[in-house]
């Protein structure tokens, strides 16, 4: 059989290949602009952007609002200290708690534990309010996960003692006796100043990658990121990015933050 | 010159794709098998970081998604583009080196995700610079694919035949897919940070998560189906109209479903929907294109009790079937509600890679062993047992993972009389036990099966090897 001219969309796809890949791209391409792309324009994709009918944002006060108020500093006593409090609104993390986040994410704790809980009687109960997209704007990459193998950590901050923590990873049967974690007891050996191969873990471009991207560090901020790190263990990092999970900002019961 | 010469394959690459899948597929159920039995019994993560379940678990994914199905893909994409444009491939050296970057590629990923540098993104864990040599042998692939196509003798073959068309679509969208999502910062060789953050970064994962399934696992699954079915029952494929219409809708509808991984989470509302109805309508498509590989036996359903390739092939649809039936149903929102973060999820990801992915690419392999070899298999009762083994372990799993899914699903959310909770979290993971034991004889079963498997597969390569050298002396 001799090629013969088209008859139709479908013959000249089988025809030409490179019909039939043009074709195929488009195919693919629509449902991925139609369900992405508005995503980055629309002021209800976040809390913190929606707004009302009369053009007033609904709910301006879930970030935080810093003005000349510094992330961290070293107080008098030479201690760590912060001007934001919990509940002041969603705040970039400190570079020992994005160190932590690495560790998180070296572990893949995500993949037991979730960090977004959904609207239901049951799970506001068991972990509190339900989650925001707002407090995950800063997440590069989100952690929300996808399977409960252990319980939601969104709002663990504050729930249990550094103490717990530690103890909790370490050996978490000692504590849970049914729970099915592994044990992470190189987390307390290794220090978080050390990244793979014994390379020093740069938090200075970490926060400069993350202002990049739009997360608002100062200057200030990044030149002492590394310095916010030192002396603390993988251990120390991981649990001070537990602690402020959910912490950030404070919900009114009362108010509908989503449709 | 009018005598009808036959055309010179390029098998050589074919066969070191053929025996690295199954090498892998080995590898991979062992490592799933281990991951799932540390769930059961805990002290199996010997306090050992690089085997800790958060590391192999990821381990496991990655081999049994790119190692074992990305070499079952090349295989096969390269057996049938070669015999349904009647020429060898556009270039055998590119075939071989992309063949030994990604065993290379391979290898670096398991080393890296031991070591637990990861981006963090659920089945995209390759830190950047593998993430790019990834991306690199892909477009080679596609590129070597395309070119055998485009250089076709039109006259002999003028029409592309179905099978290609959805190699196309898992190459052109799995590329997409793959690099818009690795899309990211780097700060050191060994960690990078996503570009994209909270709802965005949601939604660009779970559009690639969804179609790393859809087109990863199902579309060049189906390129397969469509050529090794027909092939196995010596039967024409039952219907060209359907096998348009299922391409097409495929093509068109999979990519809509990746918002359904995120109902009820802060993605704003519309989206989840959207992703949840076109979910409902792509049964049509999906059961059309079951039945049309079923349909393909019609008067030769007889061949199932002795041909015992064919069974995995049909088991495989009816598995594909199913969990497209399933798929649908638990992105409904009110059964989400219930099976999402549980172990139900898992169950339906294994019954379509077990069940489907799985047992036709073991059924294609068992028919290309033959045709590469020219031989015929060392053990045919082997291949029944396998069947056998593959069917019952698969089987195990997903039944215990519906058992526990939906009993955590109700578990989490039951009152007792006072209004209260009535169980604690570590409560339900207590209630787990006897069914994550119960998926580790299933996966002890699957994997037991792919060992057979390749033992099979080295004698049978032996034979047809000695007989070779005797032909050769003769």
């Amino acid at each position: 059989m001799a090629a013969q001219k088209p008859k139709n969309l479908q013959e000249w796809f089988e025809q030409n290949v490179f019909a039939l890949m043009f074709g195929t791209a488009l195919a693919v391409s629509v449902a991925s602009i139609v369900e992405i792309v508005p995503l980055f324009y629309l002021d209800n994709t976040y809390e913190h952007t929606a707004k009302d009918e009369s053009g007033n944002l609904k709910s301006p006060e879930l970030l935080w609002d810093r003005g000349e108020k510094r992330l961290f500093y070293k107080d008098e006593a030479g201690n760590w200290a912060s001007d934001w409090k919990a509940g002041d609104g969603v705040r970039p993390f400190t570079p020992l708690e994005l160190a932590g986040k690495d560790i998180y994410m070296r572990e893949h704790c995500m993949y037991c534990h979730s960090q977004m809980i959904r609207p239901f009687r049951d799970e506001r109960e068991r972990y509190g309010h339900y989650s925001l997209g707002t407090e995950s704007i800063y997440d590069h990459p989100f952690q929300w996960g996808s399977k409960r193998t252990g319980p939601d950590l969104a709002r663990v901050g504050g729930k249990f003692s550094n103490e717990w923590h530690y103890m909790h990873l370490m050996r978490p049967q000692a504590l849970v006796p049914e729970s099915v974690m592994p044990a992470y007891p190189w987390l307390a050996e290794n220090s978080i100043e050390n990244d793979f191969f014994n390379t020093k873990r740069d938090m200075k471009a970490r926060l400069e990658a993350m202002r990049l991207m739009g997360v608002p560090y100062t200057q200030e901020d990044i030149d002492n990121a590394n310095e916010h790190i030192k002396g603390y263990t993988e251990m120390d990092a991981i649990i001070a990015y537990m602690q402020v999970l959910g912490t950030m900002v404070k919900l009114d019961d009362n108010k509908v933050y989503r449709e | 010159m009018d005598t009808v010469v036959k055309p010179q394959y390029n098998d050589g690459v074919v066969k070191a794709f053929t025996l690295a899948a199954i090498v892998f597929l080995v590898l991979g159920t062992f490592f799933g098998t281990y991951a799932a039995s540390e769930l059961a019994w805990p002290f199996l993560n010997f306090d050992t970081a690089e085997i800790t379940f958060g590391r192999l678990r990821v381990i496991h994914t990655n081999t049994v998604i790119y190692a074992f199905g990305g070499n079952v893909l090349m295989a096969t994409a390269f057996y049938i583009v070669q015999r349904t444009n009647g020429r060898p491939l556009y270039s055998n050296k590119l075939a071989w080196v992309q063949f030994f970057a990604f065993q290379a590629g391979l290898l670096l990923a398991v080393i890296t995700l031991a070591l637990g540098m990861s981006q963090a993104k659920e089945y995209h864990e390759l830190e950047w610079p593998l993430d790019i040599a990834v991306a690199l042998v892909w477009v080679l692939f596609t590129f070597n694919f395309t070119m055998t196509i485009a250089e076709r003798d039109k006259q002999k073959v003028p029409h592309i035949y179905v099978a290609n068309w959805f190699f196309f679509g898992l190459l052109i969208m799995v590329t997409y897919l793959w690099v818009l999502n690795a899309l990211s910062v780097p700060v050191s060789l060994f960690r990078s940070y996503s570009l994209f953050s909270g709802v965005q970064d949601a939604m660009i994962q779970w559009w690639w998560g969804h179609n790393a399934v859809g087109f990863f696992l199902t579309a060049g699954f189906l390129g397969i189906m469509y050529y090794f079915v027909p092939k196995q029952a010596q039967r024409p494929i039952y219907s060209y109209r359907l096998s348009v219409i299922h391409f097409w809708s495929l093509m068109f509808g999979y990519v809509w479903l990746g918002a359904h991984h995120l109902q009820y989470t802060a993605l704003p509302d519309w989206v989840g929907s959207l992703g949840a109805v076109i979910s409902l309508a792509m049964i049509i498509p999906s059961w059309g294109g079951a039945l049309n590989g079923m349909l393909t036996l019609s008067g030769a359903w007889d061949r199932l009790r002795t041909d015992y390739i064919l069974r995995f092939l049909i088991m495989s649809l009816a598995f594909y079937a199913m969990s497209t039936f399933e798929g649908p149903v638990m992105a409904a929102k009110s059964v989400n509600a219930l099976s999402h973060y549980t172990d139900w999820t898992i169950g339906h990801v294994h019954s379509g890679a077990l069940g489907w992915v799985a047992m036709v690419s073991i059924g294609a392999v068992y028919h290309m062993t033959m045709k590469l070899w020219k031989t015929e298999m060392y053990s045919m009762s082997l291949i029944n047992f396998h069947f056998w083994l593959a069917t019952i372990g698969t089987v195990f799993y997903i039944v215990a993972m519906w058992v526990s899914g939906i009993m955590q699903g109700l578990m989490w959310r039951a009152y007792d009389d006072y209004g209260t909770l009535a169980y604690t979290f570590a409560e339900s993971v207590a209630a787990m036990h006897p069914y994550y034991v119960m998926r580790a004889i299933g996966g002890i079963l699957f994997t037991a099966g792919a060992a057979v498997m390749l033992y099979n597969m080295i004698m049978t390569i032996r034979m047809a090897n000695a007989r070779q050298t005797q032909l050769a002396h003769a």
